[in-house]
């Protein structure tokens, strides 16, 4: 694993992204700091599209639910983050159970749309309950992580580096090849004696636990929650073309499309209303033309690693 | 009075998203495409009919006439320049197909979201109804082009239906709905019949967005609801199913209708959304699905 390419690639680019703080100023830190949370997103959308082959059009309803957690637990009865970390993400993974043990019998869009009503009727739960949630405006938080930049530019940095680890191991993991192997051929997986559902179901549990902790701790890098930030289909949309972007079924190419996707829409600031039409503009040129991502081309040409 | 009032309201309704889903449905029955740019195409209808209609002495007729001349530019270019390029690629394994076909045209509506948004601002528009006046239904004050609309979705609906069952063009596309290699080996190009039923789409889709900001307004950020509430109808009533559709958006036309006026008009899309899972559940392939 250590020859990997992949490794290779991505050894040298966190040192890079380690020393940062020593040259950049803290608003680039902090942009820099929300993608991070955002590849967390992507990498864990991807382990379940990339290698589980389920399109899941509401992550955002895994990672609201795990920062809704998390926010209520700390707004009302002032837990310590730690813990809200813990239970909201506990809690992504439950709503993950719930909404896949059912979900996984239904295959192509009929899972994606239910993923995508999953969303619709968190944001409209939250919206509802305004009085207990906070609705539109959101809740806030007496607690946050930290209020340096450097100290949140590190604290997102190790999580993704961790998390990325970990999803990036479990693809390569023979656990990740048996997914593969259902994503793109179910009856064939099951009939060589692999446990499809439990696989995806287990996949299904992964992608939410991250998911859940990145939402948990996104918020607390904010210190608001609101639907905008965590549950917005926009924010799914978001994530979905970061991880095709970067390239899919590659877990590192969402991290590197999600640093992208929040960099050009910075950088594309001054075009004001324009920006997010010239980002989706490259997105789609990048599907059509380079149907790999960045990192497709990259990481896949020799085949497997 | 309030029963009657929400028969007559749903009714209007559900006309209208039927029209919307009809043509999505086609697109996904014939070409196996769901196309997530349908609601950007809508409110590009509605708004080039307000735009035209607005700055141009065409009067309301020529300003929907344009707003559904836009939409079936928008279905070609959609269908030439984003999903057909992606059928026929061939570094794109088959089975991933769907999801890049999903992608592309939910990044295309957002771009067309967002042109709408810079040209014309994402206030809510609405389009000069085709005729004016109100008349009373038995105490009820309808506004004339709420009959208008749903008689106009009715009638296009059923040229539609003519269209499908009783010419050789309409029938070959039910063929390519139900074989598309068959109807290649005898003789039919299949690449233009593909561009017929986007053609038909565009046209569907315009008439559905200019009615729908005649009746209710639209701004640009309805794109993202139209869709949602397109695919709904859709798989409510069985992907590919026009019959279905048609089912399946009085369901939801008055099941929202009811929950407005009965409960409150916040909550307006919870109970179809419910009735989504529900039925997705229990019954995967929808009302009258064939799968």
């Amino acid at each position: 694993m250590f020859r990997s390419r992949t490794f290779l690639l991505a050894a040298p680019a966190l040192v890079i992204l380690a020393l940062l703080p020593l040259g950049v100023d803290g608003y680039i830190l902090g942009l820099l700091t929300l993608a991070y949370y955002y590849a967390v997103f992507a990498m864990s959308w991807d382990l379940l599209f990339g290698f589980a082959g389920e399109v899941n059009f509401g992550p955002s309803f895994l990672i609201g639910v795990g920062a809704y957690t998390a926010a209520l637990l700390n707004h009302y009865w002032h837990w310590p983050i730690p813990a809200c970390l813990i239970v909201g993400s506990l809690a992504a993974v439950i709503a993950g159970v719930v909404l896949a043990v059912p979900a996984l019998r239904l295959t192509g869009p009929y899972f994606g749309l239910v993923t995508l009503v999953a969303v619709l009727l968190l944001q409209n739960v939250i919206v509802l309950f305004a009085g207990v949630t906070g609705g539109e405006i959101g809740l806030d938080l007496p607690d946050v992580l930290a209020i340096d930049d450097n100290t949140n530019y590190y604290y997102a940095l190790s999580f993704m580096t961790v998390s990325g680890a970990i999803l990036y191991g479990l693809s390569c993991s023979p656990v990740g090849l048996i997914l593969q192997a259902s994503g793109q051929d179910a009856v064939e997986a099951s009939a060589l004696g692999f446990n499809v559902a439990k696989h995806k179901l287990a996949a299904f549990c992964i992608s939410a636990f991250f998911s859940g902790l990145a939402g948990a701790m996104l918020i607390f890098y904010l210190g608001t929650a609101s639907v905008g930030t965590v549950v917005d289909i926009a924010v799914g949309v978001n994530v979905i073309i970061a991880a095709v972007l970067g390239g899919r079924r590659t877990i590192i190419g969402a991290a590197v499309g999600s640093i992208f996707l929040i960099g050009a829409g910075e950088i594309l600031r001054p075009l004001g209303q324009l920006s997010t039409f010239v980002v989706s503009a490259v997105a789609l040129l990048v599907i059509l033309f380079f149907p790999g991502g960045f990192l497709g081309r990259v990481l896949q040409a020799g085949g497997r690693e | 009075m309030l029963a009657l009032q929400i028969l007559i309201d749903g009714f209007a309704i559900s006309s209208l998203y039927a029209l919307g889903a009809t043509g999505f449905t086609l697109i996904f029955g014939v070409s196996g495409v769901l196309n997530l740019s349908h609601g950007a195409i809508m409110v590009v209808a509605a708004v080039i009919a307000w735009a035209v209609a607005g700055s141009f002495p065409v009067g309301a007729y020529g300003g929907a006439l344009a707003g559904v001349l836009a939409s079936l530019v928008c279905a070609f270019f959609t269908y030439r320049v984003i999903v057909r390029p992606i059928q026929d690629s061939r570094a794109i394994p088959k089975e991933e197909k769907e999801i890049f076909v999903l992608t592309a045209t939910l990044l295309w509506g957002i771009m067309l979201q967002e042109a709408i948004a810079y040209f014309f601002t994402n206030n809510p528009k609405t389009v000069r109804p085709l005729i004016d006046g109100v008349i009373m239904i038995m105490g009820v004050r309808t506004p004339l082009n709420e009959i208008l609309t749903a008689a106009l979705s009715w009638g296009v609906i059923g040229l539609l239906w003519l269209l499908v069952n009783r010419t050789r063009t309409g029938k070959s596309l039910l063929a390519a709905s139900m074989n598309p290699r068959g109807l290649t080996l005898l003789g039919f190009e299949l690449s233009n019949i593909y561009l017929l039923v986007w053609a038909i789409y565009g046209v569907l889709a315009g008439i559905a967005g200019v009615l729908l900001g005649a009746f209710l307004g639209v701004s640009s950020d309805n794109a993202g609801t139209l869709t949602a509430s397109a695919f709904s109808i859709v798989v409510l009533g069985g992907l590919g199913s026009v019959s279905g559709s048609l089912i399946a958006a009085y369901v939801v036309g008055y099941l929202e209708t009811l929950t407005a006026y009965l409960v409150s008009p916040s909550i307006r899309t919870v109970p179809v959304l419910l009735l989504l899972v529900a039925v997705v559940y229990v019954r995967p392939q929808g009302l009258l699905g064939r799968r």
